[in-house]
């Protein structure tokens, strides 16, 4: 049993079959990609599994429990956050404020009315928050607004903010989409970090071959909505039905 | 001290300073000079002055914090009014549990106005705010008579049964207002030389309620519950892929705000018992947006200001007519003054609006950060050289 099961998950947008019977397992304290061509369903696949999208039919079980019906703010706090494929964070809100928000998410739940708690009396949120951010190596960057930041840093932040969550299951976007070369080599070395330093699952969305092969423990390949092989990287790399998944692509 | 920072701390005490010496502050000229029209510190504009500072306020943290932009909050004001005119009718003349009914009817108005509304954002929540409002009036005005005597308006009369007091005074009156046995229309002049000031009990029972409530928006503003409606703003999909809930939050913020304008329109029926339909007409939804906006959205002080200028105007503009334009460009040829009393006629008097219309547009143009920016920028003015001043300002604190 892994930590994420999803069973015949399928969905429609009109006439198209985004998603056929999709069966995947994700196992605890692993890393696995999902990839696939350009609209093979990948991030309809992960918007199923965060409550944006609500499949026509199958399960998703996260840890024995089922997430459709859930808000995305329910599914957060049962432990699965989510990376976007262009960085969400709080642009008007300092670096500093947008890693303790997710602080005060883990600590209070999803609402709290301390309307006229001091934040000097956050102590733990302050520590917390500030530890992320030497971790994440951006304390320098405290009380900069988060807008101004380079696209790399944001995607930092934002990483960042998931694992102040201390969430069981990281799903990645295509986290290193329409960076350069150096922010991508950051970003992995900041996902490998992670992936040795903490009890986590991480499961990513890729279309770059070099992240993927660096990172995944285990590859779901994805064309057409539904699942082509699932395997090793090794054997990933020269499997026939990838070619021609990917060349019947590019050509 | 009072759990706020350096910087909260001295604005708080300016405006303390400044709503405490109002009577001197606004009463600068004397009272036999020609300047004198332009004296502000009569009891009821000043009452005026602190109770829209306190309605802006609290729209402020719903608009500023949340850019959530209601047009309906007026229903508020209105509903706050009318609770408290029945408070004076039915229980006592004493203006506290008032002012503690407007405040929890109003609450509970914003609950249910809210739980609606706050199901949509941007323009879509504006117009339910906005509908929800014009339906309230339109309550008010026709099919609620009995509660609120429709066109009328709600007023004491002599027999009102009024439980903890007396129907009508020995000589006859209707009892007026007061706190505990201070009436709230007794007021002290003091005069100095030439001068004359007024000292009004129920401005400063006013001033000392609305330093509370801007008291209370600073805490609100530096509370953790403040960053999340800040977030809000900012960033509604982070916000809920972070496990947080952005519902409970933006109507925590509405029923605040919306309390706010109750506690600001039970202190005007404080002031002078009566509650009209036109209290909650849009026109008065949309003067606090004005208040906000020309102040500096989303900062501190900035709604005070808006709402002090807002009503500054407003009284001088109305007063003036076209004999007191004749008399200021007396010293012109004939012909000349007619042209330019001419000119100037739409601008005042009723035509008031029309001016404020044309400052709203200068401010949103060119002072975006409303009257608080303005302020930034002479500030910097001063204290910088002037090849510091093309650089943007880092993340400051709101004002
Ligand atoms: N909300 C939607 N409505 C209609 N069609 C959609 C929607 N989301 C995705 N699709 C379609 O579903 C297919 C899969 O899209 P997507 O999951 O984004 O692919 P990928 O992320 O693998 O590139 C595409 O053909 C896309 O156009
Ligand atoms: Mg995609």
């Amino acid at each position: 049993m892994g930590i994420l099961e999803v069973k015949d998950v399928n969905k429609r947008f009109g006439g198209l079959q985004a998603l056929g019977d999709v069966n995947l397992s994700i196992a605890e304290n692993s890393v696995h990609a999902i990839i696939g061509p350009n609209g093979a369903g990948k991030s309809t696949l992960l918007n199923c599994l965060v409550g944006k999208l609500i499949p026509d039919t199958g399960s998703v079980m996260f840890d024995g429990q089922s997430v459709l019906g859930r808000t995305p703010f329910q599914i957060n706090q049962m432990g699965i956050s989510r990376v976007f494929q262009t960085p969400e964070i709080f642009g008007d809100l300092s670096v500093m404020e947008n890693m303790m928000i997710p602080c005060f998410a883990k600590r209070d739940g999803s609402f709290r009315m301390h309307a006229i708690e001091n934040m000097l009396n956050e102590q733990d949120i302050v520590e917390k928050a500030e530890r992320m951010l030497i971790d994440m190596n951006m304390i320098d960057k405290r009380d900069m607004h988060a807008a101004s930041m380079s696209r790399g840093d944001k995607r930092r932040l934002e990483i960042g903010m998931c694992l102040a969550q201390e969430p069981r299951l990281l799903l990645l976007d295509e986290p290193t989409a329409g960076m350069a070369r150096a922010d991508t080599n950051n970003t992995i070395d900041l996902l490998k970090q992670i992936k040795d330093e903490r009890d986590i699952t991480i499961a990513i969305i890729e279309h770059d071959m070099h992240v993927v092969f660096s990172l995944a423990e285990r590859i779901t390949v994805l064309a057409q909505g539904t699942p082509l092989v699932e395997d090793l990287p090794e054997n990933i790399k020269g499997h026939p039905k990838v070619r021609e998944a990917y060349l019947g692509e590019a050509a | 001290m009072l759990g706020l920072n350096k910087h909260d701390r001295t604005l708080l005490i300016i405006v303390a300073i400044l709503t405490m010496c109002a009577p001197f502050i606004l009463n600068p000229f004397p009272t036999d000079s020609g300047m004198a029209q332009f004296n502000a510190g009569y009891p009821d504009l000043m009452q005026r002055f602190v109770i829209f500072g306190i309605f802006a306020i609290g729209f402020n943290i719903l608009f500023g914090l949340t850019g959530y932009l209601s047009f309906g909050h007026a229903a508020f004001l209105g509903v706050g009014s009318y609770s408290a005119v029945w408070m004076f009718k039915l229980l006592s003349m004493n203006v506290i549990p008032a002012i503690l009914l407007a405040m929890i009817i109003s609450g509970l108005f914003a609950v249910l106005i809210g739980y609606v509304s706050l199901r949509r954002s941007g323009i879509y929540f504006s117009i339910l705010t906005l509908a929800f409002a014009q339906m309230s009036f339109n309550l008010a005005y026709s099919v609620l008579t009995p509660i609120t005597n429709g066109e009328t308006g709600l007023q004491l009369t002599l027999d009102d049964p009024r439980i903890l007091g007396v129907s009508a005074t020995a000589d006859g009156g209707i009892p007026v207002t007061s706190l505990f046995g201070l009436e709230m229309r007794s007021t002290y002049e003091m005069a100095v030389g030439p001068w004359a000031f007024q000292f009004n009990a129920g401005y400063y029972l006013c001033a000392l309620i609305m330093l509370a409530s801007f008291y209370l928006s600073i805490r609100i503003f530096r509370s953790p519950f403040g960053m999340m409606l800040r977030a809000v703003k900012s960033n509604q999909t982070r916000l809920n892929y972070t496990g947080l809930n952005p519902r409970p939050y933006t109507l925590a913020a509405f029923v605040i705000s919306g309390m706010y304008a109750g506690l600001a329109g039970g202190l005007m029926a404080s002031m002078d018992p009566l509650a009209g339909a036109e209290r909650m007409q849009w026109t008065a939804s949309g003067e606090v947006v004005l208040m906000s906006i020309l102040g500096g959205a989303g900062t501190l002080i900035g709604p005070v200001l808006g709402a002090g200028f807002i009503k500054y105007f407003e009284n001088i503009f109305s007063k003036i007519n076209d004999t007191v334009l004749h008399n200021w460009f007396a010293f012109l040829p004939d012909g000349l003054e007619d042209a330019v009393v001419f000119i100037i006629h739409p601008f005042i008097g009723k035509g008031w609006h029309l001016t404020l219309g044309i400052l709203f547009m200068l401010v949103v143009i060119f002072l975006p950060g409303g009257l608080v920016e303005g302020g930034q920028r002479i500030r910097r003015l001063f204290s910088k050289k002037p090849a510091d001043d093309g650089k943007p300002a880092a993340t400051k604190p709101a004002e």
